[in-house]
């Protein structure tokens, strides 16, 4: 299969609204199998090229195949070959663990003789078996957050989309968090992740820095730190983002 | 379809582990129906009588005796002055006084007739209409027996005379006058329209609230599916509240359904969709919970309330009034039940107003699904 090494390829992908140009001009691709960390500052346009990887919104002009379906045709294809989670929503509060799982297992179609071993191994390697049958509102944030992303991930998608997973947690738990998504990663999911913790960005094998709309930079973080010659990628971030023409 | 399913569990989900909610909306319904129809009553009861009479007529102890009987009044006691009536009604002892002047009786078989007074406390303008048309029907009923009796009623001899003067007086529909017949319609149309607006929307808001919608579009699921899913649960709540009340209607209230059950129940299932769809179309002009509430509440449910003719007869309402009441949805739901449930006329009679109801709910659904694809590009 000729789209085998890359599960993301893009080209020149635009989206303006009305004068203002969100997404300007991006090509870039992400391979099978790695974790790429997809950085900007607020408004820089992540989310809206998001957007358009996910088949939430169509591209006004330019190219994308994700999961080897284009992004401007079969939008409902590559729905079903990626996991989502963003920072914003973790499950619903007043359903159960097993209850949100069974959900998204339902949703994503994954065969129903499948469902109960899938929820146990993924409860399992989270060590919250207990916790199956509590209401999700009763749970705390970390281990929402974890849960969350097992659901993501629960029928065993080619890419998982994260939106800033690791928003509001203490530092243990991130840490555990990034422990989740290399195992899932182990298995042969790419991780596409947004973040704005740039700590975070050093476990990234790929990193791509958006400005105004734009790619800026894209590379390994250690490459990255060697061409602007910064110790860390915050200190990269800083350099390239201080050509920024719209504010945070 | 199978994500279709696994969505509408959840819905269900939602639903049973908010318990109390859930008891509000099977309980509300239930005590609205009692209260409406027991304690919130417009009909008289217990209404104390006196007597001011100058004479010891038979016939005026025994109109006394029946008026007594009645399930409205209470013979309370006879008394020997106006003044001392008027003292009466004052402390609250009686609400009403029959007096008759000396000599009643005898004049009423004369040539020139007799005259009597009916006293009621008139604090309360309608009770106090009511009484004197209850008490009125009675005495008129009595004394024309009374005449017809007597031989003296007759034609020829007195053609003007008593009996064939008595009006007769008949509450169509509604022969006992029981104000519960009226509310029923009126509570059926509120309590569906608070579940099936309010509720679905409330619900489809929320998940764009939390940001669980984003989610959903991610997913294979299709758009429509989610607020269809939405709708399930809310409408088999909403039949069940339909039975509910069609069965303490029957069998508490004793509410004698005239029409065709069938009629009945199909007219409802037009409404609970016509407020689904409003519930739908609500839930994409909105954005946070709040405000779908608010509108669902001010522009939907108290307008029931007011304009629906429901707690107020819209014909006595002023012209600007009455057209703003032809808007509202509520009040052709409300109208038809009337007609079907206790006047009992073919169904021929209420197609304006089912028509009116299938008009809108293609209205609201139409527009509620073109705003939502709005929103998903």
């Amino acid at each position: 299969m000729e789209k085998d090494e890359f599960v993301i390829e893009v080209e020149h992908l635009t989206k303006r609204f009305g004068n203002f140009t969100a997404v300007d001009d991006i090509t870039f691709d992400v391979r099978r199998g790695e974790i790429f960390g997809f950085l900007g500052a607020n408004g820089a346009g992540k989310t809206t090229a998001m957007r358009m990887l996910t088949g939430l919104s169509f591209p006004t002009s330019g190219t994308g195949h994700v999961a080897g379906f284009d992004i401007r045709t079969q939008s409902e294809l590559i729905k079903k070959h990626i996991g989502y989670m963003s920072q914003k929503f973790a499950l619903y509060g007043d359903l159960t663990v097993n209850d949100n799982m069974e959900l998204f297992a339902g949703i994503y179609g994954v065969p129903r003789n499948e469902v109960k071993t899938r929820i146990d191994m993924l409860l399992d390697r989270l060590s919250l078996s207990a916790e199956k049958n509590s209401p999700v509102k009763d749970l705390p944030q970390g281990w929402k957050q974890k849960i969350a992303f097992s659901v993501a991930i629960i029928h065993k998608p080619e890419i998982v989309f994260l939106d800033e997973p690791t928003g509001g947690v203490d530092p243990a738990a991130r840490r555990q968090f990034w422990e989740l998504i290399y195992e899932a990663v182990d298995e042969g999911i790419t991780a596409f992740v947004t973040t704005h913790y740039m700590d975070e960005a050093e476990y990234c094998n790929r990193i791509s820095m958006m400005v105004d709309g734009r790619i800026d930079a894209l590379d390994s973080p250690a490459s990255l730190k060697e061409k602007y010659g910064a110790s860390s990628i915050a200190e990269v971030f800083d350099i390239l983002a201080r050509g920024a023409e719209r504010s945070e | 379809m199978k994500e279709f399913f696994a969505f509408v569990r959840k819905e269900f989900l939602h639903i049973f582990r908010d318990r109390k909610t859930l008891l509000v909306l099977v309980g509300l319904p239930t005590v609205l129906i009692v209260l409406f129809g027991f304690a919130i009553s417009t009909e008289i009861r217990n209404v104390n009588i006196g007597l001011l009479s100058m004479d010891d007529d038979i016939s005026i102890t025994r109109l006394m005796q029946k008026i007594d009987r009645s399930e409205y009044f209470t013979y309370v006691g006879k008394y020997a002055s106006e003044a001392e009536v008027d003292e009466a009604m004052r402390r609250g002892e009686i609400d009403a006084a029959l007096i008759f002047p000396a000599g009643f009786i005898p004049a009423m078989f004369g040539a020139e007739g007799a005259e009597m007074a009916l006293v009621v406390d008139a604090t309360n303008p309608n009770n106090a209409s009511m009484e004197v048309m209850y008490l009125s029907r009675i005495v008129y009923g009595y004394f024309g027996d009374e005449m017809a009796g007597s031989g003296i009623g007759m034609p020829s001899d007195m053609p003007a005379g008593g009996a064939s003067l008595t009006p007769n007086l008949r509450m169509l529909y509604n022969p006992q006058l029981k104000s519960s017949y009226n509310f029923v319609p009126g509570i059926m149309g509120l309590i569906l329209m608070l579940i099936c607006a309010l509720m679905t929307s409330v619900s489809i808001v929320r998940e764009k609230e939390t940001g669980s919608m984003e989610v959903l579009l991610v997913s294979p699921v299709r758009p429509i599916y989610i607020v269809l899913a939405k709708m399930i649960p809310y409408f088999v709540i909403s039949c069940a509240i339909l039975l509910n009340i069609l069965l303490l209607t029957i069998f508490v209230l004793k509410v004698p359904v005239e029409g065709s059950f069938f009629w009945m129940i199909l007219v409802s299932l037009i409404y609970i969709i016509l407020s689904l769809g409003i519930g739908m179309f609500v839930s994409s002009i909105v954005k946070t919970q709040i405000i779908a509430t608010l509108i669902c509440g001010m522009i939907f449910l108290i307008p029931v309330m007011m304009f629906s003719g429901m707690l107020y007869p819209i014909e006595s309402m002023p012209v600007a009034l009455q057209w703003f009441a032809q808007v509202i949805p509520a009040k052709w739901f409300i109208e038809a039940m009337r007609k079907i449930m206790i006047e009992g006329v073919p169904v021929r009679y209420v197609t304006t107003e089912i028509l009116i109801m299938s008009g809108l709910a293609v209205l609201f659904f139409t527009a509620a699904v073109v705003k939502f694809k709005d929103r998903i590009e």
